[in-house]
């Protein structure tokens, strides 16, 4: 193909539906510079952050999410989506901020100690802080001293812990079982994830589920807040 | 060996070249090989319904089989195969872990937790399944990706062979990392591998998944 032919079309030609559309595609084919783009026009065209966030980059990425868990797409091609929609989210974190708009819940989130992978982790981070959550991210590799120490000072909602090793995971259960030590299980929503984790595993652990990816990760996180601030409001009256 | 019944060893392909030069070094006739696809290595996800549909296959002709995998990132699924089937398998989570045996491999983790492990094995075939398998050919910048929380790359030696050692350095100075070699020989797939072509009982279980204790 011709170098005339693989020129680049404008995206400002594009009306708004068709500019959506092709934040889709561009964050599917992990077009990084082409999302950046995008989301300066939707901005430039007096687009909401909160809207260019969920029309373009959040429904782009669950797009991507559903093909990656139905063996179409694959970690690299996932990772320079994600890396795509993390350029978009940069440029409105700061506007995101000035709305002042309340998170819909607060999450901790850490790969346990010994295993210092964090590529899905910084998924389910990315994509929580789309859909609305405050997300304090603490690294890998957290013994359980750092988990509660996190806690302790941000207090949030939710606990996030993943591992990609057989040899790692069991760490989570140290983690739940302190907590437990402490008095402190209740007070937090605790969610696992990670490659070789499964719900009979989280259930072995005691947590409260298990996020196969990081779509189910903000469906149950949204849920779990819920049914919790129901029961609280329930039993207050 | 000879005269007694044939076991059915299912193995992961990467583990190919090491179970046929243990089985010709001590004479196990009695264990006749099955490979599977060595890019499971990759999709772990899929190897319980590959040992799965290897053992159905095998059951006609074989009263014994044993699974030359170890947990391989499976996180327990294998082993509900296994159970299921009254299958043994290699002990440990991964083949880096039989290879240099548990103690020795969790010290090793222990020591530096960002540490990238590559077998004999792995080294023949870094191209294929660690550069192309993540995409990094495709996409070079990938790499930082990956590898950003590793700080070394410790190739586990098999069979010595300095032409290996010369392209597991390369791989690692590819990578980015510090390099450093371990020999461990067959470590634990030798020891069992001896178990089942004797008959003795096998000393491991599916019980050994971690989180099951």
């Amino acid at each position: 193909m011709s170098d005339d032919q693989t020129e680049a079309f404008d995206l400002n030609s594009l009306s708004d539906e068709e500019l959506v559309e092709q934040v889709h595609d561009d964050l599917y084919n992990g077009l990084r510079d082409e999302v950046i783009e995008a989301t300066n026009i939707f901005l430039g065209r007096g687009w909401g952050a909160d809207k260019v966030l969920n029309d373009a980059l959040v429904e782009g990425m669950r797009i991507v999410g559903i093909d990656f868990r139905d063996g179409i797409l694959f970690v690299p091609e996932v990772l320079l989506a994600a890396n795509a929609m993390k350029a978009g989210m940069e440029i409105l974190r700061p506007l995101l901020a000035e709305t002042g708009a309340e998170p819909i819940g607060k999450v901790v989130i850490g790969t346990v100690k010994g295993d210092i992978h964090d590529i899905g982790k910084n998924l389910v981070s990315m994509m929580l802080e789309g859909a609305g959550f405050e997300v304090i991210n603490i690294g890998i590799n957290n013994p359980v001293e750092k988990y509660l120490a996190a806690l302790e000072e941000h207090q949030p909602d939710i606990l996030g812990m993943s591992a990609l090793l057989t040899t790692t995971m069991p760490y989570m259960k140290v983690v739940i079982d302190t907590l437990k030590q402490k008095g402190l299980r209740d007070k937090y929503i605790v969610l696992v994830g990670g490659a070789p984790l499964n719900e009979e595993f989280a259930k072995a652990v005691g947590a409260d589920a298990y996020c196969r990816d990081a779509a189910v990760a903000v469906e149950t996180a949204k849920t779990l807040i819920a049914a919790r601030r129901s029961a609280i409001a329930a039993a207050a009256h | 060996m000879d005269g007694e019944a044939p076991v059915l060893v299912i193995a992961c392909g990467a583990l190919a070249r090491e179970i046929v030069a243990l089985k010709k070094l001590n004479g196990w006739s009695a264990l006749d090989i099955q490979c599977l696809p060595p890019e499971l290595h990759n999709r772990p996800e899929r190897i319980p319904a590959a040992v799965s549909e290897a053992i159905a296959a095998g059951r006609a002709r074989y009263e014994r089989i044993f699974v030359a995998y170890a947990d391989c990132g499976t996180g327990g699924q294998l082993d509900e195969v296994l159970q299921a089937e009254q299958v043994e398998r290699l002990p440990g989570a991964h083949c880096y872990e039989f290879f240099a045996t548990s103690a020795a491999f969790a010290a090793m983790g222990a020591a530096e937790p960002g540490t990238f492990y590559l077998t004999d094995f792995l080294v023949r075939h870094f191209d294929r399944l660690v550069i192309a398998g993540l995409g990094i050919d495709r996409h070079p910048e990938l790499a930082g990706e990956y590898f950003r929380n590793y700080r070394k790359l410790t190739y586990l030696v098999q069979a010595a062979d300095p032409a290996l050692a010369v392209a597991a350095r390369a791989a690692a100075q590819r990578l980015g990392l510090e390099y450093e070699e371990h020999f461990t020989g067959y470590g634990d797939l030798a020891a069992s591998l001896a178990s089942v072509a004797s008959g003795r009982e096998h000393p491991v279980s599916w019980e050994k998944t971690a989180w099951r204790r």
